[in-house]
């Protein structure tokens, strides 16, 4: 069993097709597998569908597949970053599916766990809840949200070892964990692949199990709102 | 004459109670870190995935791989845990964080809030404030009491699409505070140099006694 490839392109060989849905993991630009869309960009796969809590910025992260027109939806629960999704959408010409952040988040663990759906109390009340099934437990009403089962997932992680064991750093775990559960096929991409043994077993934040290939490469990780304090 | 953002967010911080977990919205709920009373430990969840939110970081602390729900770098405490969006929002919605304090657009007279987005004009998103108001143990609102045209921005109803209904429990805004009660809102407190007088004539919700 081999699961690491030489590049990006090689790692998506064979699993992206035309109107597919991919989750994604990332929360703003943070975490984002910039190296993995960069190949779908040149693969030049259309009509997709992505479950991604953010879209990126006008020319980074997701952002990217927004230009080129390759994103015919997006599902995601803050699109304020980007001009050219605001565009695109209020001209009609891109489909957006708002999700409560946390909703999204359940939508692919469920998905990845095999569970169809689940009932929450988030958007009970608003926009979100209409045309879906209301339930009350115990003098509660709830609403039925359904799992995300994607046709792939691109995440990023920190570091990993042959095995596809995944660990992330600090804030940039966000959805990658779920996404990466939710998809028939995950292509994780990594700062470091680690020799097998290396990784504190104890300390795996995604088991390899749920990860199909791997690539290693350079990450700009760009930061949006650069904000500090004086020294 | 009323409260400035910052007299709002030092006012919003009197909320805090020892012990509490606690998510900040974006805008001036962020202020509100800067108030903590002297005495009262709290720790802040960033609904990305951390708990234990520190300051700023210096120019030498910068770090792409850590930051707030607002994108902002920041920087972690001794005490700091981070874990996945799924696990961030199990703790919002089973009820195990004691409040949010959030930015509104509109907030009724029966704690429906509305922060999320104008139809036809600004699509962003509600991000986590959905999965806040219906999970989280208390939720306060901080927010100018009227519109840049002097229009009401505290309602008898909601016109803007709802983040949740009956949600709110305390209103605080650059006039007082008020509470979410049977049959409308109660004053709680006015800000310096504001009558009750000023503050009803600046709220279309129903006041009561």
């Amino acid at each position: 069993m081999q699961k690491i490839y030489a590049h990006a392109a090689a790692a998506l060989d064979g699993v992206l097709f035309d109107g597919m849905l991919i989750a994604a993991g990332g929360f703003g630009l943070c975490g984002i597998p910039e190296l993995l869309i960069a190949a779908i960009k040149e693969a030049g796969t259309k009509d997709i569908t992505v479950a991604s809590n953010n879209a990126g910025v006008d020319d980074f992260g997701l952002g990217v597949l927004l230009a080129t027109r390759q994103i015919r939806k997006m599902i995601s629960s803050y699109v304020g970053e980007n001009a050219e999704f605001m565009r695109q959408y209020l001209a009609g010409e891109l489909e957006l599916e708002f999700n409560p952040q946390g909703t999204l988040a359940e939508r692919m663990r469920a998905g990845g766990a095999g569970i169809p759906g689940f009932y929450t109390r988030t958007g009970v009340g608003t926009v979100i809840a209409e045309g879906k099934e209301h339930k009350d437990f115990d003098g509660q009403t709830y609403i039925l949200e359904r799992g995300i089962v994607a046709d792939l997932s691109i995440v990023k992680a920190w570091k990993a070892d042959p095995s596809g064991n995944l660990v992330f750093r600090k804030t940039a775990r966000n959805f990658n964990p779920a996404a990466a559960t939710c998809g028939r096929i995950c292509v994780a991409e990594v700062e470091e692949i680690v020799p097998l043994g290396s990784l504190d077993a104890d300390g795996i934040h995604l088991p390899g199990i749920y990860v199909h290939r791997l690539i290693q490469g350079q990450h700009e990780k760009r930061i949006e709102n650069r904000t500090t304090r004086a020294a | 004459m009323a409260w400035d953002r910052n007299q709002m967010a030092a006012r919003a911080a009197q909320e805090l109670q020892d012990g509490w977990y606690v998510n900040l919205g974006i805008g001036i709920p962020t202020l509100v870190s800067n108030h903590i009373p002297e005495g009262i430990e709290v720790t802040l969840q960033s609904e990305n995935g951390m708990l234990g939110m520190g300051p700023f970081p210096t120019e030498d602390e910068i770090d792409a791989d850590l930051i707030n729900a607002g994108k902002q770098t920041i920087t972690e405490l001794p005490q700091t845990a981070y874990f996945d969006s799924a696990q961030s929002f199990a703790m919002i919605r089973g009820g195990k964080i004691a409040m949010a304090i959030l930015g509104a657009m509109e907030v009724a007279e029966n704690g429906d809030l509305a922060n999320w987005m104008i139809p036809g004009k600004l699509v962003k998103g509600m991000g986590g404030a959905m999965d806040l108001v219906a999970g989280v143990g208390r939720v306060v609102v901080v927010m100018d009491h009227t519109s840049k045209h002097g229009d009401s921005k505290v309602l008898k109803k909601c016109t803007l699409p709802l983040t949740g209904k009956a949600v709110v429990d305390r209103i605080i805004t650059n006039l007082g505070v008020l509470d979410v009660v049977e049959g409308g809102l109660k004053i709680v407190e006015l800000a310096e140099g504001v009558s009750e007088a000023d503050l009803r004539a600046a709220t279309e919700a129903a006041i009561v006694d």
